[in-house]
């Protein structure tokens, strides 16, 4: 070979190497592929998910929506409101208005159980587009005008009821004409959280439940001869009709909101994907650079005969490439399985159903990462084959070593970062998020090295030095030559980590929702002031020392910083800037009157009136002082001092911001946003609240019927029904957000397979000379446990340990929530995670201890 | 002490079964010291292996200081070399992940004796006293050898078996090694068995038994040489 010839990039012997040596690595290689195939099936299969849920949404928006043009407010429409409706509908012709009204009340036949149902009074023409699906088949034609209801089907077991029978609802008595079994739009679980009763509008009146203080939403429903109309006229009358406190939707507008929170259900769980992908990626680069170290002597050969150091490099590279393809390849085809699956997983959590297809540039795009993230992976470790020394083959000690900052190194490794960042900002949708999440993700997995690194340094210098032998050996298989003890810990930590931190934040959400432990597990509510005694008495009778009843006063914003309400709500409808946010300006709130604080609210600002100083009602001048929820006061703007006015019941009421409180919402007591004096609102229409604890459910259903008996319009809510309710949502939730978090934990332990199965030409040697010195079966599968138990050990301790500050920040910032530490699930995960690396490291020991020593130690 | 009687080993090699030992006895008194030679395949390895147990004959019987081997599991095996038997091996086989003091430990530590002593006796009577705390990857092949050595030797096991113990050396270093083989087993009355084809090596055993292709083609025994005296220990 001239030396013209060796100085030149031999392409063609390059290939052929390559191909030869990836296919005889294939096997020792193949648990790595799955660790890739593994998160790539986890980023096509959520992916592909996201995009045909989103095609979904688009193909079946107006279905969502019901209509073209959407109109609800808090409040029975204004004349101004209902003129401005009218003349949207002559601005097109052949428009049809269906108007439907919500209202919650209680729904029980006259000696079954009751529960807080939802009633929905529709006009005929609702839902414009989309199918209601009904047993019979023809009620919901027939419901406008019959003095019947249909309910939602869920309702019927609960009730005790069937068709035919008579349901009462407030005064009405309504036949229960059929069930509704699909509805355009719903979420499977809605029922759960609140069954419907669907009733004609004549029947609302019967009722008698629209009264004062009553909570409804007024809905009314356009229907466009032509769709294209519905931005023109949504342009014209949306500013007007804020102005009025009605909202006006288009379908865009729907379309758009539900896409957004599945876009963020969707990018959250990509992400996950995506660390699963990232932990792939890290046992490649682990296992590489343990490779490399074992493959010194056929590196050097290449070397000796003429291979320049940029064809070993070149050669190493492509086989990482080509590992990255079939690993994404397989992943690929896995993650289209998987997705079919996926509907099932969100069963009544979406509001279309998804049909399953093969999304091509989800899958392409997966192949895409997971080869790029092997191969950038990789790189790192194999960059230091060009220092290779022909060398190495005559004198050992002439290994790899080189600078210690050798700058293609440096180069990698930034190109390794800034990949990780771009794939997590490509993933959050081009968000800060994306930036934060991915610096979030180095900060815990530099942790989980440098908690593996420690345990490697404490082992090196003599910590378990006076154990027993078999415990000294598995201890320092962890600093072997070639050891992977870094990656692996990092691996399966991430995996635990991101397990434990799910399932603490979900034990803090989902504390505070238990009504056991004496908290209230009854309320009733819409009690007006001459039901009081009456109701008093049910209470007492059913075994309540002293109940209490907290006053709601309805009332609504007049304006803020001396502007009308009206104003700032059409500035806003037009698309001006402003830091108060439109629903909070426009909702109706229900207030209270009280000097002291509930036990579940603190003072974070401000000084609190002394008690009774407000009463009379003239010992002060107005502004009256008010106090006010935190988040609320922030999402209107308000500061301390700040005025705003409030017209309660047509009255206006200039009040001023003189206390912030933070609540915690998620405890069943009866809390507010805003909370007046004792006094100044003695004499506004209130109705009243009390909460209760009966333990006995039987005592409950008794009092809801006594008091529904001779009060119809009072709501008895049995609040465990409710917690039920929200606990089958969470489960649901929180099972997919498990399950996520379970993949980056199966890819960890791929990693510790693929570490394993990478060092199984040693750990065959080590078991073969220890047989040989006479080391019994039982002793080598104790090194192994000792390995292990280090191992996993170390990884769910720390993740365990990390873990707590992770889930007590989302507490404190995201949920804004109280913390604590639920230690028995925590502690058995950890041990589960530890027995998980422990079983793979006996199984692994056990096959290695039946191979004969012989064959494994004839000379080299 | 050693002793086989027509054993034969077959394996399975490319879906073939290939005969790699034919119908060997043989006998070895304690104290004695057998060389195996032969040419690279002739089964010498194979041999040495059935009668250190390290592996079953496919028939035929082998007993270890008048132990039976046949019917002894695996782990009686190796409880019985634990005892009684130590090795040498051609690639030294040193575990990479412990020093060379704990290297030496693993014999006695696997019986459950104290080990930190002998170990260190060890190492000094092969002339690494200074080097214990050194790992594998920091000694050259002659020192890595005589680790293994000490590690054989330190549980002061029956038997010695020896597969190349020199091969991988050079002149002066493989004569150290055999100096300190012969002079343990003079010591210490261990028996030795080794495999090598090293006639230098072979002409101080005391027996020479010479395969070729699976069969026992010559038994002879006869006065060993004389190692030089007196030993060197420390280089």
């Amino acid at each position: 070979m001239s030396p013209a010839a060796g100085a030149s990039f031999r392409t063609a012997f390059v290939l052929r190497m390559a191909a030869r040596e990836t296919r005889a690595s294939l096997r020792t290689l193949r648990l790595l592929l799955a660790s890739v195939a593994v998160g790539v099936a986890a980023v096509v299969a959520i992916a592909s998910f996201g995009a045909l849920l989103r095609d979904s949404v688009r193909a079946q928006a107006r279905a969502l929506l019901g209509a073209d043009l959407a109109l609800h407010s808090a409040y029975a429409y204004s004349p101004k409101a209902e003129a401005e409706i009218a003349q949207l509908a002559r601005e097109a012709p052949g428009a049809r208005v269906a108007r439907v009204t919500r209202f919650g009340a209680m729904a029980h036949l006259a000696d079954g159980p009751a529960r807080l149902a939802q009633v929905v009074a529709v006009e005929a023409g609702y839902p414009a587009y989309g199918r209601v699906t009904t047993d019979p088949p023809t009620a919901w034609a027939g419901l406008p005008g019959c003095e019947c209801a249909l309910v939602d089907a869920a309702l019927l077991p609960v009730l005790e009821a069937k068709a035919g029978d008579t349901l009462l609802v407030g005064e009405a008595r309504l036949r229960i004409g059929g069930v509704v079994t699909e509805f355009p739009g719903d979420v499977g679980l809605r029922a759960a959280l609140g069954p419907r009763v669907f009733i004609g509008p004549q029947a609302v009146a019967a009722t008698g439940l629209l009264g004062p203080g009553a909570r409804v939403r007024y809905e009314a429903y356009v229907a466009l001869p032509s769709a294209s109309d519905a931005a023109r006229l949504a342009l014209r009358h949306r500013a007007p009709l804020a102005a009025e406190r009605v909202t006006l939707r288009t379908v865009g507008d729907d379309q758009r909101g539900t896409e957004s929170s599945l876009g963020r259900i969707s990018s959250y769980l990509g992400l996950v994907g995506l660390l699963a992908l990232l932990l792939g990626g890290l046992g490649v680069a682990s296992a590489t650079g343990s490779l490399i170290r074992r493959k010194l002597d056929s590196l050097a050969l290449l070397r000796c005969l003429g291979a320049s150091g940029r064809e070993v490099l070149a050669i190493e590279l492509l086989q990482a490439v080509a590992l990255g393809v079939l690993g994404s390849a397989a992943g690929a085809v896995l993650g289209v399985a998987a997705q079919a699956a996926l509907p099932r997983l969100f069963a009544g959590l979406l509001p279309v159903s998804v049909r399953f297809a093969v999304h091509w540039p989800s899958v392409a795009a997966g192949i895409g990462i997971g080869t790029w993230t092997t191969a950038v992976f990789a790189l790192l470790p194999l960059l230091r084959v060009r220092q290779v020394a022909p060398l190495h083959l005559l004198r050992r000690t002439a290994t790899v070593g080189g600078r210690r900052l050798d700058p293609p190194r440096v180069a990698a490794a930034l190109a390794l970062a800034a990949s990780i960042v771009a794939l997590c900002v490509v993933q959050t949708r081009g968000g800060l998020e994306g930036v934060v999440f991915a610096a979030a993700v180095g900060l815990v997995m530099g942790l989980l090295w440098a908690s593996a690194l420690g345990l490697r340094a404490a082992l090196r210098r003599g910590l378990g030095a006076r154990l027993s032998y078999p415990w000294r050996q598995g201890f320092s298989n962890l600093y072997r030559p070639a050891n992977q003890t870094a990656a692996v810990v990092v691996a399966v930590g991430f995996g635990a980590f991101l397990l434990m931190t799910l399932v603490l934040v979900q034990h803090n959400l989902l504390r505070d929702l238990h009504t056991g432990g004496g908290r209230p597990n009854v309320a009733l509510f819409d009690v007006q002031p001459d039901q009081r005694a009456a109701a008093k008495a049910a209470l007492r009778a059913a075994g309540v020392a002293a109940p209490e009843f907290v006053p709601v006063v309805p009332m609504r914003i007049a304006a803020v910083g001396g502007v009308p309400v009206g104003r700032l709500l059409a500035a806003s409808a037009g698309g001006a800037r402003t830091d108060r946010s439109a629903w909070a300006l426009r909702r109706e709130y229900r207030s209270t009157y009280r000097d002291t604080l509930s036990d579940s609210e603190r003072v974070v600002e401000g000084t609190p009136w002394a008690a009774g100083a407000w009463r009379g009602g003239a010992s002060g001048q107005p502004p009256l002082p008010i106090s006010m929820e935190m988040g609320l006061a922030s999402e209107l703007g308000l500061k301390l001092g700040d005025e705003i006015v409030w017209d309660v019941q047509g009255l206006e009421v200039p009040t001023r911001v003189a206390v912030l409180r933070e609540v915690q919402w998620a405890r069943f007591e009866p809390n507010f946003f805003v909370v007046f004096p004792e006094g100044p609102l003695d004499r506004a229409p209130a109705t009243f609240v009390t909460l209760a604890r009966l333990e006995d459910a039987g005592r409950r259903a008794a009092l809801q019927r006594t008091v529904l008996k001779d009060h119809p319009n009072v709501s008895v809510v049995d609040l465990t029904q409710l917690q039920q309710g929200i606990e089958e949502l969470t489960a649901r939730l929180s099972r997919i957000v498990r399950l996520t978090a379970l993949v980056s934990l199966a890819a960890g332990l791929l990693v510790l397979l693929a570490a394993l199965a990478g060092s199984r030409y040693e750990r065959l040697r080590e078991a073969a000379l220890l047989k040989a010195m006479g080391a019994t079966r039982s002793q080598l599968l104790r090194i192994a446990v000792a390995e292990h138990l280090g191992l996993g050990g170390v990884a769910a301790g720390a993740a365990l340990l990390l873990s707590l500050p992770a889930a007590w920040a989302l507490m404190r910032y995201v949920f804004e929530a109280p913390f604590s530490v639920p230690a028995p699930p925590l502690l058995v995960m950890g041990a589960v995670v530890a027995l998980l690396a422990v079983v793979a490291g006996v199984l692994n020991a056990a096959e290695v201890a039946r191979r004969s020593p012989l064959a494994v130690l004839r000379a080299e | 002490m050693l002793r086989c009687q027509s054993i034969t080993q077959t394996y399975l090699s490319g879906g073939h079964e290939l005969t790699v030992l034919h119908d060997i006895t043989l006998t070895l008194p304690a104290g004695g010291f057998l060389a195996l030679v032969g040419p690279s395949g002739s089964g010498k390895t194979t041999l040495l292996g059935l009668l250190a147990g390290l592996d079953r004959p496919r028939s035929g019987q082998a007993w270890l200081d008048g132990v039976e081997l046949g019917p002894l599991d695996e782990d009686a095996r190796a409880r019985l070399r634990a005892e009684k038997v130590g090795f040498v091996f051609q690639a030294y086989h040193l575990i990479p992940s412990l020093t060379a003091l704990e290297n030496v430990q693993v014999p006695l530590e696997l019986l459950g004796r104290p080990a930190r002593e002998a170990a260190r006796e060890m190492l000094a009577r092969v002339g690494l006293a200074d080097r214990g705390h050194h790992y594998p990857s920091q000694l050259s092949g002659g020192e890595q050898q005589r680790v293994a050595l000490a590690r054989a030797f330190v549980h002061r096991p029956r038997v010695l078996f020896a597969d190349e113990p020199t091969g991988s050396l050079d002149a002066d270093n493989g004569a150290h090694v055999m100096d300190l083989m012969t002079q343990f087993n003079r010591e210490l009355g261990t028996t030795l068995a080794l495999a090598t084809h090293d006639p230098a090596l072979a002409a101080r055993a005391g027996r020479v038994i010479v395969l070729a292709q699976g069969r026992l083609v010559s038994d002879s025994e006869r006065e060993p040489e004389a190692a030089p005296e007196p030993v060197v220990l420390a280089r």
